[in-house]
């Protein structure tokens, strides 16, 4: 298994335990009133957290994994993204933005089927996650099965 | 997903230029090892660009690396 490969797994499986640790640790403090103030600063920073939480640990995710790659294999990681790297980021992108922009579509399909701002949060927040696997299972099939 | 038709021989030219590893070939083109690896399994067709630079690396034309279909068909 090359390098991008084990990579694109150990995104996959950090995305996987940030986002579900961060929500069984957020949830149960989810205020009760929907639509309130208090809700929207609660969803607000719901967002706002798990962005910086997700950047710093998938750095810091990264540098240990590069480390252990080194440790492991005796190779040193590859310093640069050669056209094939960004080939498979172009297409890993674009079919994130894809599932991303879907599930900004469900979420204000929410609001306009009458449902509260907390079920159009959290299909946000879900369309946020799938997009964000998405973009980290395009590139491991691309890496493996070509381009 | 299907095999790209664009062939090559980089594996028997690697063996031809006294066993030149993937990586050397890919720090004398400017790729990773892993494209190498991939062009290598057919699982990518290269830039024109990336083409003559691995043709340059051997010393030999486009035509004498890369193929179009399949090359048992020669």
């Amino acid at each position: 298994m090359t390098y991008q490969e084990k990579k694109s797994i150990v995104s996959l499986i950090t995305a996987i335990l940030i986002f579900g640790s961060y929500c069984a640790y957020m949830f149960p403090k989810a205020p009760e009133g929907a639509d309130s103030t208090e809700s929207f600063h609660y969803w607000g920073s719901f967002v706002i957290i798990l962005t910086l939480v997700s950047i710093a640990a998938h750095i810091l995710i990264s540098i240990i994994f590069n480390i252990a790659f080194r440790i492991t294999t005796g190779e040193k990681e590859p310093a640069f993204a050669d056209e094939l790297d960004k080939l498979i980021n172009l297409k890993a992108t674009r079919n994130s933005f894809f599932v991303f922009v879907l599930g900004f579509l469900a979420a204000m399909g929410a609001l306009v089927n009458d449902q509260s701002s907390q079920v159009m949060f959290v299909i946000l927040i879900a369309g946020g996650f799938i997009s964000d696997v998405t973009g980290s299972i395009t590139k491991l099939y691309h890496y493996r099965k070509g381009v | 997903m299907s095999k790209n038709l664009v062939g090559n021989h980089i594996r028997r030219l690697r063996f031809d230029h006294d066993e030149m590893t993937q990586q050397q070939l890919a720090d004398k083109v400017g790729v990773t090892r892993q494209t190498i690896v991939a062009l290598e399994k057919g699982n990518y067709s290269p830039s024109l660009e990336l083409a003559f630079r691995i043709a340059l690396a051997f010393n030999l034309s486009l035509e004498e690396v890369f193929f179009y279909g399949d090359s048992t068909k020669e």
